[in-house]
């Protein structure tokens, strides 16, 4: 946990001093066009017209109660699965297979057993033949995620959080412009999920990447998010598109006006939760504060 | 949780010596064979009907074995039959591991062979004795190709059990981060099952070496088979005796080293959660 802070504290201080200087962003930016999704064996579709644009760099939540399509709509910016309807286009190009330059990260951090830390963190420099560039960026990276004295370590001999460190080293190494994390944290405990909450913002934004990030945790998209996009249910659509405007301190909770946010953000989790199962166009109402 | 049931355990456990008590059980057990096979010795020496068989007793098999050692004999006997073994083996594995692969990563495929190679396996391998004979110009293509019949169901459906238990999250992050079909085999899939293949290659092992016998009773005049059914026309039954200690030695020591490879295969460790 100690080294946890170091990274965090070094962070938050930057912030505290003067204005971070937030690098020309990297990231992908993503527009997603009138996509639908039907699958084989579910009855009706579990995405309906869902529109809406992700700026580079920006820092995006998706929210919604279980089994409104999150998982469903990150896989088809993964290009993992692709949509029955309309598209996925990043950076201008509509997406049609998986790519290291979009990498996503499940709540299991599915690492494998028979590598040692740095193997697993190294596998995306590996597969697209940049060899050549592990010896120096994987010592980096593990740095960056405070691992790097586990380098030589066999993964499964480290703690849970420890490994979901790792997978995030591992989507960190081939240099993504985005990262797609579907309930990452939620298998962790409260201590540990904070402090990799503010490290994963904290990374996305010093390297200017796009993070897309799935949760049905009000605080997380709280604590984590420029901007939420609230979906309802039967079928998925965006109920709600707001930005998240606190400063990075406030961010850490505790303020009144966390609170404030956390409150506005629950009731419209709720609403977005309770709203009927057909719904009406009605429900696009932007309230941007 | 008796007094009954834990004392006995107490007495008989060496405290904090596992290894040294285990070694101590094997021992144990080899006592109790030799002793076995040595009052089976000593009621035949002492039965008029039986007298001819004396030579199965422990002291005059060991002594012939150890003759045999000496003279080279025993590596003359066993070099053709481990060779065939091996043969066998390698083709076994060469067909049962990648198309146990293509069974265990495309249920369409599993449920089409499913049948077929189920009533295969059900078959004794020395059922294929006549027709491995006609099919061989060479006996010895028809010993191995016996021994391969055996040993190839082990393999194939250890291999794919093996990858259908591999976790799919490993096969889309390995995707998503780049990889192509060869990346996934090497990287992911052949990884992942090679103790199921080391452990289907154990257990072919075993059959084949339990074929390997009745197979070398064809035609060939070499091998551990040919020995056995040679010392038993020419009545030398010490000879016939330390040859079965043979098998059952070399047996026994290819079997603990292959069980050493499953161990170094194995990537499963003790963790806390
Ligand atoms: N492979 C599939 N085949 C059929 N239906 C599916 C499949 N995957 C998901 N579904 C259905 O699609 C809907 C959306 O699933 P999805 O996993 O995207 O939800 P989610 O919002 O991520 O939920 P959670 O918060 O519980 O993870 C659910 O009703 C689910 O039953
Ligand atoms: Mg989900």
């Amino acid at each position: 946990m100690a080294m946890t802070l170091t990274l965090s504290d070094s962070a938050a201080q930057g912030t505290q001093d003067a204005p971070r200087r937030r690098p020309a962003p990297v990231g992908a930016h993503v527009a997603i066009k009138g996509l639908s999704h039907a699958y084989r064996r579910h009855d009706g579709k579990v995405l309906d017209g869902i529109d809406f644009e992700i700026k580079a760099g920006e820092v995006v939540a998706l929210l919604g109660r279980s089994g409104c399509g999150k998982s469903t709509l990150l896989h088809m910016l993964s290009g993992l699965t692709h949509p029955s309807e309309g598209e996925v286009v990043i950076n201008g190009n509509t997406i049609r297979e998986p790519s290291p330059k979009w990498v996503m990260m499940f709540q299991a951090p599915s690492l494998f057993p028979w590598m040692t830390v740095a193997q697993n963190a190294a596998l995306g420099l590996k597969f697209t033949r940049r060899n050549d560039q592990i010896a120096k960026r994987i010592p980096e990276i593990l740095d960056l995620v405070d691992l790097g004295a586990f380098a030589d370590r066999n993964a499964q001999e480290l703690s849970g959080g420890q490994q979901q460190r790792v997978a995030l080293a591992r989507s960190l190494a081939p240099k993504p412009e985005m990262l797609l994390l579907d309930e990452p944290f939620s298998a962790l405990d409260a201590f540990t999920r904070r402090n990799l909450q503010r490290d994963v913002r904290q990374i996305a934004r010093d390297l200017g990447l796009t993070l897309v990030l799935v949760t049905h945790d009000v605080g997380e998209a709280v604590r984590m998010a420029d901007r939420v996009i609230v979906l309802k249910a039967n079928p998925g659509r965006v109920f709600e598109d707001t930005v998240i405007t606190l400063s990075e301190e406030e961010r850490s909770g505790g303020s009144d006006e966390f609170q404030a946010e956390h409150s506005r953000l629950m009731n419209i989790y709720s609403q977005a939760a309770d709203a009927p199962g057909e719904a009406t166009e009605t429900t696009n109402d932007f309230t941007q504060i | 949780m008796s007094d009954a049931v834990q004392l006995p355990s107490t007495i008989l456990r060496i405290p904090r010596l596992g290894s040294a008590r285990s070694l101590m059980n094997a021992l144990i057990g080899i006592a109790a064979l030799l002793g076995v096979w040595w009052f089976g010795g000593f009621i035949v020496e002492n039965d008029p009907d039986l007298y001819a068989f004396a030579d199965f007793a422990p002291a005059p098999t060991l002594e012939r074995l150890w003759e045999m050692i000496v003279s080279g004999e025993v590596l003359t006997m066993s070099g053709p039959s481990l060779e065939r073994v091996g043969l066998g083996l390698l083709f076994a594995a060469a067909f049962g591991v990648p198309v146990g692969i293509l069974i265990g990563r495309a249920p369409r495929i599993h449920e089409v062979t499913n049948v077929p190679f189920q009533f295969l396996r059900m078959i004794s391998p020395l059922s294929w004795m006549p027709i491995a004979v006609m099919a061989f110009d060479t006996w010895d293509g028809a010993i191995v190709f016996l021994i391969a019949m055996a040993a190839v169901w082990p393999i194939l459906f250890s291999t794919a059990a093996g990858v259908r238990r591999i976790d799919p999250a490993w096969l889309k992050v390995a995707r998503n981060l780049g990889a192509r079909p060869l990346h996934l085999l090497g990287t992911v899939i052949l990884p992942a099952i090679a103790v199921d293949v080391m452990q289907g290659i154990r257990l072919a092992l075993g059959v084949a070496w339990v074929v390997l016998v009745p197979a070398e009773y064809l035609g060939v005049t070499s091998g551990l088979g040919f020995a056995i059914n040679d010392a038993r026309d020419t009545l030398d039954y010490s000879r016939l005796a330390a040859t079965v200690v043979v098998i059952g030695v070399i047996g026994f020591a290819l079997d603990a080293a292959i069980g050493q490879l499953v161990k170094k295969f194995n990537w499963v460790r003790a963790t806390a959660h």
